[in-house]
């Protein structure tokens, strides 16, 4: 049947297809928010704005306060960027600047891509059965309440899986530091550490901290490692070693058992704020490093 | 002379600390991987692949129902997200300035950032609500939605490498559009093409989170697109949060798998781009 | 005999007017050169002849480009291309084809049929004719990514004969090329002439005063002069045409 129809009309719908699929996925995207808003509608008007400082989470009375979910989640996800940023950067500059190629640069950067590899549910799976016993060692010392798992659980794991994010871009940019200025700081008796401090460092700066905005936005999305590990408790936090809970993690315990409109409605306003903001870090990330590309 | 030398040490220092941090990095690595080794291994054998979990308590079984799952969860993925994002990757090859193309690419974008726990939100309002059950359907869904950016992406990049020149040669010959992009363009990208799709797979194999309430997990075997199913990755979370040394033992062998063939997917992939690679 | 009638023919992309009544005939048989300065419009003159501006949206196009009687803006632009032959400035060979898949692209991408013999025969007629048969027929299925850059454009050229165009457009076919396959696309150009007309883009005037019997002198969108190139290289009556040829500009 396709054979008898003419060229023009093959043409033209060979050109219809690809311009509805691009329609289609735009359409998708704007529907996909379009959910997410009006499931939350209920929620938004009747949390009101208690949903962003409300301390008490309880579908029981239907209270919901995501304020210790929404600190939760920024506390973990900064804490793991913390822990990351020395090392994914030492394995930027190992990668983009003192060793580019040879054994021990391509054993690392194998290693990286494997951890990027590793789904997340095999770290949760890990860190529950290695990294919860250790610190539980470590608060039996320290004298507090062993539970193991809780917030510091869950960033250290966070903080090992985003490494990759963070390391990869980041070697990629300082990769792109021109290599004239480099030579020119060396030619100039520059050591090492100050053509990096002076020189390569504010060149990549942009790249950098798009590196970051990515690893960010990956770890305050994250999930099953985390909702492992991180005891589940909607709460604040009474210190590192306590359990708490963040946006995505309470999702995913939560919806299946949730029966009441209101309850739904509110765990579909955290997913929605989950969105908003990971769309946000996006587009930053983005603007920074359409930036950065104009620079250069 | 004396300050020379400090400024030499602290960036021996420095230089030092780099090659240690970067390799500390790579400790959890050994880690993780060395305890898949010593604990999965040892659970895999024939029974582990062919037969189903056993009652609570009893020996033995397998995780063949998972493993038919997620083989089930990734074909659909693959067919609904495959011949979108060839299509969009090419719309956006080949319109860079359009209206519509900025928009489908902001979308494309976005997408990639959304946490995978917000999509299966989504598809389950979409799918799983109407249709008022859990199943695969909805679940490959949800990973086709995580797919789709990888192979946009990878699509538009190898394409936009092509040179004009190519499409040109093609055109001046008399071929129509659509056969010169399908025949002559998409050839000549297929090694990114195909690595962008395998590492797509691989983005999604391991996805348990947007699966929690769209596939939902079955402790039978089933095959069926309107039922919920069981996944590698839901099975491992399942069995590692409850109490029993077996299913432990079992979600052992399951991650040790799931991670094995994500390598492979990821190696795949490389082997390709190095060895597929077309020469202009 | 005049082939290929190109009346009027102006080429502007959104505001900016690139070619500007442009009319000359081209005999049949016969090397036509088109030279000027870069960004003289020559290959868009060259362009508009395969109706290839239409891939772009900017691209307007008037005037009449006539060939054996018919206007070609007036036919199906794939039709048109079927029986015009075009060798870029690049050698572009497909890279996912071997040699003899090369030579038959124009058949095979169109899903023209034809029989093993036919094609086998095709194959041969063509390289023999870009003077490259000797050098590759024991390697036809090989891909064409290995010829050298000169080998890799006569293969572009028996690309284009293997479609039996009735004029072969040359857009400088020489210009990627080193100084000895540029010779040698030379002489296949002249042999070529005996079987079919050509019109040849290039920005090289000894190249011009070489291979062609009548040439065009561009500059600036408009055609300054047109004649026999044994006259224009002696003679030229335009004072921008000897400035040129005098390496005053271009």
């Amino acid at each position: 049947m396709l054979r008898s129809l003419s060229l023009q009309t093959k043409e033209n719908i060979f050109q219809q297809i690809l311009a509805k699929s691009a329609f289609f996925v735009a359409a998708v995207l704007f529907l996909f928010f379009l959910t997410l808003l009006v499931k939350a509608w209920l929620a938004i008007w009747s949390n009101g704005f208690d949903f962003f400082t409300g301390a008490v989470w309880d579908p029981l009375t239907g209270v919901y306060g995501a304020f210790p979910l929404l600190f939760g989640t920024l506390l973990t996800s900064v804490l793991a960027l913390l822990l990351t940023l020395p090392f994914a950067l030492s394995i930027a500059l190992f990668l983009g600047e003192f060793f580019r190629k040879g054994l021990a640069a391509s054993a690392l950067r194998s290693s990286v891509e494997l951890l990027a590899g590793i789904p997340s549910v095999v770290y949760g799976f890990w860190a529950l059965f290695v990294l919860v016993p250790l610190i539980r060692g470590l608060e039996i010392t320290l004298g507090v309440v062993p539970l193991g798992v809780g917030v510091l659980a869950a960033s250290l794991v966070l903080a090992i899986m985003i490494v990759p994010y963070a390391a990869s871009l980041s070697a990629e940019t300082i990769k792109l530091v021109p290599q004239d200025i480099r030579e020119a700081a060396y030619s100039l008796g520059a050591t090492r550490y100050e053509v990096v401090r002076r020189v390569i460092l504010p060149h990549a700066r942009s790249g950098i901290c798009a590196a970051v905005l990515l690893a960010l936005g990956r770890a305050l999305g994250e999930t099953m490692a985390v909702t492992m590990v991180i005891g589940n408790a909607n709460k604040m936090p009474a210190s590192l070693f306590d359990a708490g809970n963040t946006m995505a993690s309470l999702i995913a315990n939560e919806l299946a058992e949730a029966t009441d409109p209101l309850y739904v409605s509110s765990l579909m306003q955290v997913g929605l704020l989950l969105f908003l903001v990971s769309a946000l870090i996006n587009l930053a990330g983005r603007y920074v490093v359409k930036k950065f590309s104009v620079e250069t | 002379m004396h300050n020379l030398q400090i400024r030499q040490l602290i960036s021996k220092t420095f230089f030092g600390m780099v090659c240690l941090f970067s390799f500390l990095s790579a400790l959890p690595l050994v880690l993780i991987l060395g305890y898949l080794l010593a604990k999965g291994v040892s659970a895999l054998n024939w029974q582990f692949f062919c037969r189903m979990p056993q009652p609570l308590g009893e020996a033995g079984g397998g995780i063949a129902n998972a493993l038919l799952g997620s083989a089930l969860l990734l074909a659909v993925a693959f067919a609904l997200a495959v011949p979108l994002g060839l299509s969009l990757g090419i719309y956006l090859a080949e319109n860079k300035k359009s209206r519509l193309a900025d928009c489908a690419r902001l979308a494309v974008e976005i997408l990639q950032g959304v946490p995978s726990i917000v999509v299966g939100l989504v598809i389950y309002t979409w799918l799983v609500l109407p249709l008022k059950t859990f199943s695969a359907l909805s679940g490959g869904a949800a990973l086709a939605l995580l797919m789709l950016p990888v192979i946009v992406r990878s699509t538009e990049e190898t394409l936009r490498l092509i040179p004009l020149e190519l499409k040109e040669a093609a055109l001046a010959l008399g071929v129509p559009y659509y056969r010169t992009i399908l025949r002559v363009i998409v050839p000549s990208g297929l090694s990114g093409i195909v690595t962008g799709v395998l590492l797509s797979l691989a983005r999604v194999a391991g996805e348990t989170a947007p699966l929690l309430f769209t596939a939902f997990g079955n402790p039978f075997l089933s095959w069926r697109l309107d039922r919920p199913i069981e996944s590698v990755p839901h099975l491992i979370f399942y069995y590692a949060t409850s109490p029993y040394a077996e299913w432990h033992r079992l979600a052992w062998g399951a991650s040790f798998v799931l991670v094995l063939s994500v390598l492979c997917l990821n190696l795949a992939a490389k082997f390709l781009t190095r060895r597929w690679r077309v020469q202009f | 005999m005049d082939i290929l009638t190109i009346q009027n023919l102006c080429v502007s992309f959104l505001e900016n007017t690139v070619v500007r009544n442009v009319s000359m005939n081209i005999e049949e048989k016969k090397v036509t050169a088109v030279m000027g300065p870069s960004g003289c419009g020559k290959t868009t003159v060259l362009r508009a002849v395969n109706r290839l501006h239409e891939l772009s949206s900017h691209a307007r196009v008037t005037g009449k480009v006539i060939l054996g009687g018919a206007d070609l803006y007036a036919l199906d632009a794939i039709l048109v291309r079927r029986k015009i032959g075009m060798v870029f400035q690049r050698p572009n060979p497909f890279p996912t084809m071997g040699i003899y898949d090369n030579v038959v692209a124009g058949y095979l991408l169109n899903g023209l049929k034809l029989n093993k013999p036919e094609m086998d025969n095709l194959v041969e007629e063509s390289l023999r004719a870009a003077a490259l048969w000797d050098e590759v027929k024991d390697s036809l299925r090989k891909r064409g990514a290995w010829l050298s850059g000169g080998q890799q454009q006569r293969l572009c050229i028996a690309r284009a004969l293997a479609m039996h165009p009735e004029i072969l457009l040359l857009d400088e076919p020489t210009s990627a090329l080193d100084p000895k396959a540029a010779a040698s696309i030379e002489e296949l150009i002249v042999q070529l002439k005996k079987t079919v007309t050509i019109m040849l883009v290039t920005h090289n005037i000894a190249q011009a005063s070489r291979v062609s019997d009548f040439t065009a002198f561009m500059y600036l969108g408009e055609l300054v002069e047109f004649g026999a190139s044994e006259k224009m290289f002696t003679t030229p009556q335009d004072k921008r045409t000897e400035e040129y040829l005098t390496g005053k500009f271009g």
